[in-house]
């Protein structure tokens, strides 16, 4: 009976300790395509400011796309991390 | 101590509004990446608000503005004054006989007053050893990222006219 507990706890442990990598690995993701983001936007204002119009929407369009990565990253965290604390 | 905080058998609501102070205090990774989320949602907005002005904001009208007489100033002189309003110092470069060029006197850079060397023939910026073209304003050297603003000018008899900004 104790040794159950004790296998019911390490299985329970190391869900979590997946569910924990996945999720600081989905987190990093989100961290490096917001730097992305942030070079993305000052490019794109710098090259409007100088009258280069042309990378504007270029610009906008990766920046979405971008977007659409955190968000997706995003709800993958949510997942695992309801998943890993089911009962 | 449990690797995921709280795996409590309470509702997710009742996790993120603890009572408890210190708990509230507390950010998740999943708070955390949402955060981040959130952030990207606003860099793509920046980014959606410069398309906008780009392609849907109304192209600005300039006054035209008498700034000098023909031949007030000699060859490679040069000639203070404002334009489009008061606030905006330009710069009037008789580059030679027949050439006169004008620009923003705010650098690109930190909006330090750029002044012009007849020595090296540039503009230059003291502040971070910026310099520009006195021919088009384009960067030669220096942190500056972008050309100077040039003032579009015309001739209207014996008065130079200053009628409008490029690269502003």
């Amino acid at each position: 009976m104790a040794n159950l507990e004790r296998d019911m706890a390490n299985l329970e442990r190391s869900r979590q300790r997946r569910g924990l990598v996945a999720i600081s690995g989905a987190m990093t993701l989100v961290v490096i395509f917001l730097i992305v983001q942030i070079w993305l936007l000052n490019a794109t204002l710098e090259a409007f400011l100088a009258g280069h119009t042309g990378a504007v929407l270029p610009g906008a369009i990766f920046s979405g796309l971008v977007f659409l990565g955190c968000l997706a990253l995003d709800l993958f965290v949510m997942r695992v991390d309801r998943e890993s604390r089911k009962p | 101590m449990p690797l995921l905080r709280s795996p409590s058998k309470e509702p997710l609501w009742k996790d993120e509004f603890s009572v408890f102070t210190s708990d509230e205090r507390y950010v998740t990774r999943r708070q955390f990446t949402q955060f981040l989320t959130l952030a990207s949602l606003g860099m793509f907005v920046g980014n959606l608000w410069i398309l906008v002005k780009a392609y849907f904001a109304k192209a600005p009208s300039f006054p035209s503005v008498a700034v000098a007489e023909m031949g007030e100033i000699p060859v490679r002189g040069v000639k203070l004054f404002t334009y489009p309003t008061e606030r905006d110092h330009c710069i009037l470069i008789r580059a030679s006989e027949e050439e006169y060029v004008a620009y923003s006197q705010k650098c690109t850079h930190l909006s330090c007053a750029v002044y012009f060397s007849a020595k090296e023939d540039r503009l230059e910026c003291p502040c971070h050893r910026g310099f520009f073209s006195v021919k088009d304003g384009s960067v030669l050297q220096g942190p500056p990222p972008r050309p100077l603003p040039r003032i579009t000018l015309e001739r209207d008899g014996a008065r130079l006219l200053a009628v409008g900004v490029k690269g502003s």
